[in-house]
């Protein structure tokens, strides 16, 4: 076993992600502890695992997000450190200060750091102070039109209007001048209102054509922060991802420098330690990015980042959460070559509807660069209760037209019968000239399926997103 | 008279209008939940909510009756 990691890890997670970061541990020598729910028990993270643990009943607050089981889990079975993947726990302060008193490793950050990036306000702020440029916007929420006109004059217009409590785009409007604001300011604080509980509104300037950019940053055991590249997350369906590249073909060596110092920035100003993504937008028109927000944890596009940096990223929070060095060399890694991601989703491949069901067949494309992450094999039953991620295909290569040909020749050869997938919308999305130039920003995925909705509230007749990621 | 079905397994999360309901075309009539994602159920035409079949917290079947609109 590698010194400086865990004995043992149980993995509060589910699916691909909890087979990916077994995958590593068993490398390392590692005792995997999976942990389940009844409706996950024939899943192959559960079989693979060196020991599982039945946490509950399918739905995800009396099983993945019960602390009280998890913890007794690891109890039971004696686990070292906990890792908690993405979404679920891994962003929940209190959860990982219960893991840290329980005398546990957590493979995460400090829970004063998942604190202060959670509140979207505050973190914006602190970036501010810390010298990361954020969005012209008002600092503290506004809570009547006349506010919202002064705030939007100070900013310019177009502005954009979005609940200060609210997530992935919920009631988010544009305004271009006084008189579309106060329209929207009324629509936007009623529907803040019903969803939230909170009808307060933030202003910020609009851009009406960007790319979503994040970079990787590692913290380091001895304190120093570094970053690893940045992935473009463009390519996206109601605001939940479809397709993530790196490098962006939208950012340049001046920009990528310039993301990068700021990002190390980002993390230095919450004293970070282990996996983070600083998320960004970049203005296509001025070349300038702002700061969006910070995920503390493992991101789900985080291999795009390993096939071109051949860093086991999971292999370093688990060195990290030990307080070991890191297995690679920080001064001369550098990333070399392209790499593409696509998110296999359970849903049909036009309106991006869910689609759960009996897997009948699956079949995994292989050749030169390929990688697939996959949570779920033939034979298993996709169930309503989870997200739809079935599987993220990753393709790398020497550079990115290569990358393109790859993962259109894997594309062909993935098969998956039973519940509908949007396999054919992501070949569809590699013959658009939009994707394939590198030419696209975020709402290239509505042109090309105008059909699937823009994930406004649910009572506009729009199918919504629970906390895309 | 429109039968509203569902078109996926789901679990119906709100049920947004109730027997008796005058309703337009396009007004929501139950929200279900599946997959992390929130799909809303809209009356096909204009007229009067004669039959809610599901109740919050059901978990129906591709194909399942929703409600009658008549």
């Amino acid at each position: 076993m590698l010194p400086g990691v865990p004995d043992s890890v149980l993995i509060a997670n589910r699916g691909e992600i909890a087979r990916r970061v077994a995958r590593t541990a068993r490398r390392l020598g590692i005792r995997v502890i999976a942990v389940y729910s009844e409706a996950d028990a024939d899943l192959p993270f559960v079989a693979e695992a060196d020991e599982a643990v039945l946490i509950g009943p399918a739905p995800a607050a009396q099983s993945y997000l019960n602390a009280d089981a998890i913890l007794a889990a690891a109890a039971a079975t004696g686990a070292a450190a906990i890792h908690p993947g993405y979404g679920f726990l891994a962003e929940n302060a209190t959860f990982a200060r219960r893991v840290i008193d329980a005398g546990l490793t957590w493979i995460g950050p400090s829970p004063d750091a998942i604190e202060q990036m959670g509140d979207k306000i505050r973190a914006r702020n602190l970036m501010a102070r810390a010298g990361v440029p954020v969005a012209a916007g008002s600092v503290e929420p506004v809570s009547d039109a006349d506010d919202a006109i002064a705030e939007a004059e100070r900013i310019g217009y177009p502005v954009m209007i979005k609940a200060a409590a609210g997530g992935g785009g919920i009631g988010m409007t544009v305004a271009a001048d006084a008189e579309q604001l106060r329209a929207g300011f009324a629509t936007a604080s009623s529907r803040a209102e019903r969803f939230f509980g909170n009808p307060s509104i933030l202003i910020e300037r609009y851009i009406s054509s960007a790319r979503h950019v994040e970079v990787q940053i590692l913290g380091l055991a001895d304190g120093q922060v570094i970053a690893l590249g940045e992935r473009d997350c463009s390519a996206q369906r109601r605001h939940q991802k479809l397709a993530e590249e790196t490098p962006s073909p939208g950012v340049d060596d001046n920009l990528r420098h310039r993301m990068l110092a700021a990002a190390i920035q980002a993390g230095e100003a919450v004293g970070y330690r282990g996996a983070g993504t600083v998320e960004c937008l970049v203005d296509r028109q001025t070349g300038q990015f702002v700061f969006l927000e910070m995920n503390t944890r493992l991101q789900v596009e985080h291999p795009v980042t390993e096939m071109v940096t051949g860093v086991d990223l999971v292999e370093q929070q688990l060195l990290i959460a030990d307080g070991a060095e890191v297995s690679f060399d920080v001064r001369s890694v550098e990333p070399s070559g392209h790499a593409l991601e696509l998110r296999v989703y359970a849903e049909d491949p036009v309106r991006f509807l869910p689609s759960p069901g009996v897997i009948s067949k699956w079949q995994e494309p292989t050749g030169a660069g390929v990688r697939v992450d996959a949570g779920y094999a033939a034979g298993n039953v996709v169930t309503p209760h989870y997200d739809p991620l079935l599987a993220k295909l990753i393709v790398s290569g020497p550079d990115r037209t290569e990358v393109l040909a790859r993962t259109r020749a894997a594309l062909a050869d993935f098969v998956v019968a039973g519940p509908k997938t949007n396999l054919a919308f992501h070949a569809d999305l590699l013959a658009s000239e939009e994707f394939v130039t590198g030419e696209y920003d975020t709402s290239v995925v509505s042109r090309l399926r105008p059909l699937a909705g823009d994930g406004w509230a649910p009572s506009q007749g729009g199918v919504r997103d629970r906390d895309p990621r | 008279m429109t039968e509203i079905r569902a078109e996926m397994v789901a679990n119906v999360w709100k049920v947004v209008a109730a027997e008796g309901d005058a309703v337009a075309d396009g007004d929501t009539l139950v929200i279900l939940e599946s997959m992390k994602m929130e799909i809303p159920v809209l009356a096909e035409g204009a007229g009067t909510v004669s039959r809610l079949a599901v109740a919050e917290g059901d978990v129906i079947q591709e194909g399942d009756l929703i409600a009658v609109i008549e």
